[in-house]
């Protein structure tokens, strides 16, 4: 089978906030480049953020300093979050924050005219000794929603070009260099199959939340470039570390931000008490995600969560009053009348700790290239590929993500890989693309295997993948559990290679998509499950009963999962700090975790 | 059993369009949302196409007509809309479609573009600082920059069924608004002149589907009116 090729300097894979960054900064370059997406741009995840983007622009508090920012973030990543990438991050972060404002983000405001900050979870002052911060800027509670509008209209000013409802099947690595030379891609309309050519791919994917059953999560997100990455036996980092985020709407999975405990509001137990001042006696409600989330499971598992099963708590906000509830967070009330039927001004929310967000991905460096990790001989870029946003671990938030940290993470390093590029090409750096009719049969091959009318239902085998996934890696973990989860894995994979799918239609085959999808999931869900079991310690969003303790002599380090032998290897942690003074050194030696 | 009839049509196979019948159960007998009932319909025909991506009423992807109505499949109970234990389910009405459910936005979009969606300015702003805007001044964006183009309220409207190439439809018209509302925008007279003809703007005769169509509860009708006195006052 030959199929046409199409040429591209580069290629953004994924139109979500970090793809459109990137895509915004190499629109300006004269670099011939496009975005492929599989949903129109504005369908993309990032438009349910909702709470803001954490950054120290000392608006709220003239003194913030990003130094404290990067403080927490190390705090909360249980350090193992690269201090290189977190010092970047932090300290890049207000001009990528402005950045966002100039092209016409509608941040809200204070009196004075800057931008509205908000406190959220693991924030503090000076080092943890000032109190709680608030440096989390917000557009009210649909900052995701703005911001990616935002950046979709900045990439119309700058002409961007856009292949959308584009679906991205695999990458062509070149059998001869061993670089990544473009992705072979359907388009959706029309069913055509093509191989984009080009000198660089940058995967902007976003997250996989869909491997478990209960996610905040959007359908589309199935870690299409994990997947890929995988596919192609490249590694996958700190796959372990999925964040539970504690305000999942009970039932429906829907997001509800933790900008709601930023405002004031808190969570009670079935007798009405404000648990969390047992738990986290100082940061209370707004301490780390994964601390509230297990605090949580707790309370459930003791018999003081709510309803007949005491399978939720509540969300208490009702005492913030109506005024504060429709200015400050307008879309909850929405939501929570929609999906939990309660008015937030009049009840408590029905909540529990759901999937939301996969800290674990692609190794990169800070300018976004992808690592190929060798237990001996070390860290080496692969060539013509990067990974940035939620689909890459660079890896700023370690073990537990910080909220607010997420949003900032695409548009840093989604402009970092952007001027990587722009730089390279310059001087003239970027690697020449030449593929063989060979390299695109894995893809091809794969495609055909998707067109038997029967065989496995894809619904059901996706159904059992995610009970899976809930029932043996949810919140609390343990060895022998694990064992068994990954046992089932092992036994449904061999359904994965024997999908039916009924629609054999070209035009907008759904069923064809879902059966790719369907297979990113499960080789996410491996990853997980494999480096899960192997990491023998508890660290921030990985906690398990067999192994309480977090153990720094062993496991003060990424795991890096090894697709093509099924193993776990470690990467050691980057602790180089460039731009900290010598006195401040000692904040970021990792410390006792309390809250 | 719920009786759901769905519009079908694949233009590899279909000379032209035809509705479709399913019955469906619900399990427990839940109210669950429309779009949970046509995920059960995929489970049953695999060969029914939609879009869908967030499931909770803010990407903007599900926009179809129910039993009449046009809304966000996934933020619409079926106690809201099934009349008599039967729903009808039809793709937008207006838009060319692509198949069953999915329609071309092709057009909606290019209007969408031709109001220049995106911040407009003469002088460069301050270096690593954010422009200042009063919190009255960011008021005015409210109501307007939370669209989520979902072609709900343009495909509801009859002067845009009429007049798709010329007549911007209201959700342009309200990004229109909301770029003249900011006051970090310069370029009101020139966005102001663009609308200044028999069609782009002053096809709409205030029938106010929009208003009603919108599941985000904004005002397509009331920005076209703001525009419109802004016109006058421009002389």
């Amino acid at each position: 089978m030959s199929v046409k090729t199409e040429d591209f300097d580069a290629l953004i894979i994924g139109g979500g906030g970090a793809g459109l960054r990137a895509a915004l900064q190499l629109a300006q370059s004269g670099l011939n480049t496009a975005v492929v997406s599989k949903v129109f741009p504005t369908r993309s995840h990032t438009v349910s953020a909702q709470g803001g983007i954490t950054c120290a622009i000392q608006s709220d508090d003239p003194d913030d300093r990003w130094q404290w920012h990067m403080y927490d973030t190390v705090k909360g990543s249980d350090y193992i979050g690269d201090q290189e990438a977190i010092e970047y991050m932090c300290r890049e972060g207000p001009k990528a924050v402005y950045e966002l404002e100039h092209i016409g983000l509608p941040f809200s405001r204070n009196p004075d005219g800057r931008i509205y900050q908000r406190p959220f979870g693991g924030q503090s002052r000076d080092f943890g000794r000032g109190g709680q911060a608030a440096r989390t800027c917000a557009a009210a509670d649909r900052t995701g929603h703005a911001l990616l509008h935002t950046l979709y209209q900045a990439n119309l000013k700058a002409g961007a070009r856009f292949l959308n409802e584009w679906f991205a099947v695999d990458l062509i690595v070149s059998g001869a260099s061993g670089a990544v030379c473009g992705v072979v891609a359907i388009d959706i309309a029309t069913g055509d199959v093509t191989a984009l050519r080009s000198r660089v791919t940058v995967l902007a994917t976003g997250g996989a939340g869909r491997i478990y059953q209960s996610t905040t999560n959007a359908h589309i997100n199935t870690g299409d470039g994990m997947g890929m990455a995988l596919r192609a036996g490249y590694p996958a980092q700190d796959m372990e570390m999925w964040q539970f985020h504690p305000t999942g709407i009970h039932g429906a999975g829907v997001l509800v931000t933790e900008g709601c405990r930023g405002e004031g509001g808190y969570l009670i137990n079935r007798d009405g008490e404000r648990f969390m001042e047992r738990y986290a006696p100082n940061a209370l409600d707004l301490a780390s995600r994964d601390v509230v989330a297990r605090s949580m499971v707790l309370e459930m598992l003791d018999g003081r969560g709510c309803g007949e099963n005491s399978d939720h708590v509540m969300l208490k906000l009702d005492h913030l009053g109506e005024d504060v509830l429709n200015a400050r967070l307008p879309g909850i009330c929405e939501l929570s009348k929609t999906f939990a039927h309660v008015d937030p001004a009049r009840a408590p929310i029905p909540v529990v700790p759901t999937c939301h967000y996969m800290m674990g991905g692609i190794p990169t460096n800070i300018h976004g290239q992808a690592l190929q990790v060798d237990d001996e001989k070390g860290d080496s870029v692969i060539d013509g590929l990067y990974a940035a946003g939620e689909v890459a671990c660079v890896s700023v938030h370690g073990a537990n993500r910080l909220g607010g940290n997420s949003l900032l993470d695409l548009i840093v390093f989604g402009r970092a890989a952007g001027l990587h590029i722009e730089e390279h090409n310059r001087s003239g750096d970027l690697p020449e693309a030449n593929f063989s009719e060979e390299d695109l049969a894995p893809a091809l091959e794969r495609l055909g295997r998707l067109e038997r009318q029967t065989g496995e239902s894809v619904s059901q085998v996706r159904e059992e993948l995610q009970r899976i996934m809930q029932n043996h890696f949810g919140v609390f973990r343990e060895g022998d559990f694990m064992r068994e989860g990954i046992a089932k894995l092992d036994t449904l994979r061999g359904a994965l290679d024997n999908l039916a799918v009924s629609d054999t239609s070209k035009v907008f085959n759904t069923a064809r998509i879902e059966a790719i999808e369907l297979q990113n999931l499960f080789e996410v869900a491996y990853a997980t499950a494999i480096s899960a079991e192997r990491r023998e310690e508890s660290r921030g969003a990985h906690a398990r009963n067999d192994f309480t303790e977090r153990d720094d002599e062993n496991w003060l380090a990424h795991s890096v999962y090894h697709p093509e032998t099924r193993t776990l290897g470690r990467r050691s942690v980057n602790f180089d700090l460039n731009h900290i003074e010598s006195d401040e050194r000692e904040w970021f030696e990792p410390q006792q975790r309390t809250y | 059993m719920l009786k759901v009839s769905v519009y079908r049509y694949n233009p590899e196979t279909d000379e032209r369009p035809y509705m479709q019948d399913y019955e469906l159960e619900i399990p427990g007998g839940r109210d669950v949302m429309v779009l949970d009932a046509m995920h059960l319909l995929k489970e049953q025909d695999q060969t029914l196409s939609f879009r869908r991506s967030c499931r909770e009423g803010v990407c903007g992807s599900d926009g179809v007509n129910m039993n009449g109505r046009n809304g966000l499949a996934c933020i619409v109970p079926l106690s809201e809309v099934v009349r008599g234990n039967r729903l009808s389910l039809r793709p937008l009405p207006g838009l060319p479609v692509v198949r069953d459910l999915v329609v071309d936005m092709e057009q909606f979009y290019s209007q969408y573009e031709k109001i220049r969606p995106y911040l407009i300015h003469d002088a460069p702003p301050p270096p690593e600082r954010e422009r200042l805007q009063s919190p009255e001044d960011r008021d005015k964006l409210d109501g307007l920059y939370e669209c989520i183009l979902c072609a709900c309220c343009s495909t509801s409207c009859p002067s845009f069924w009429w007049n798709p190439d010329k007549f911007l439809g209201p959700a342009a018209l309200l990004q229109a608004w909301r770029f003249i509302a900011d006051s970090r925008d310069t370029a009101t007279s020139e966005r102001l002149a663009q609308l200044d003809d028999l069609y782009s703007l002053y096809r709409c005769h205030g029938i106010m589907n929009c208003v009603a169509a919108c599941p985000k509860g904004l005002n397509p009708t009331k920005a076209i009116g703001q525009i419109r006195n802004k016109l006058i006052a421009s002389g």
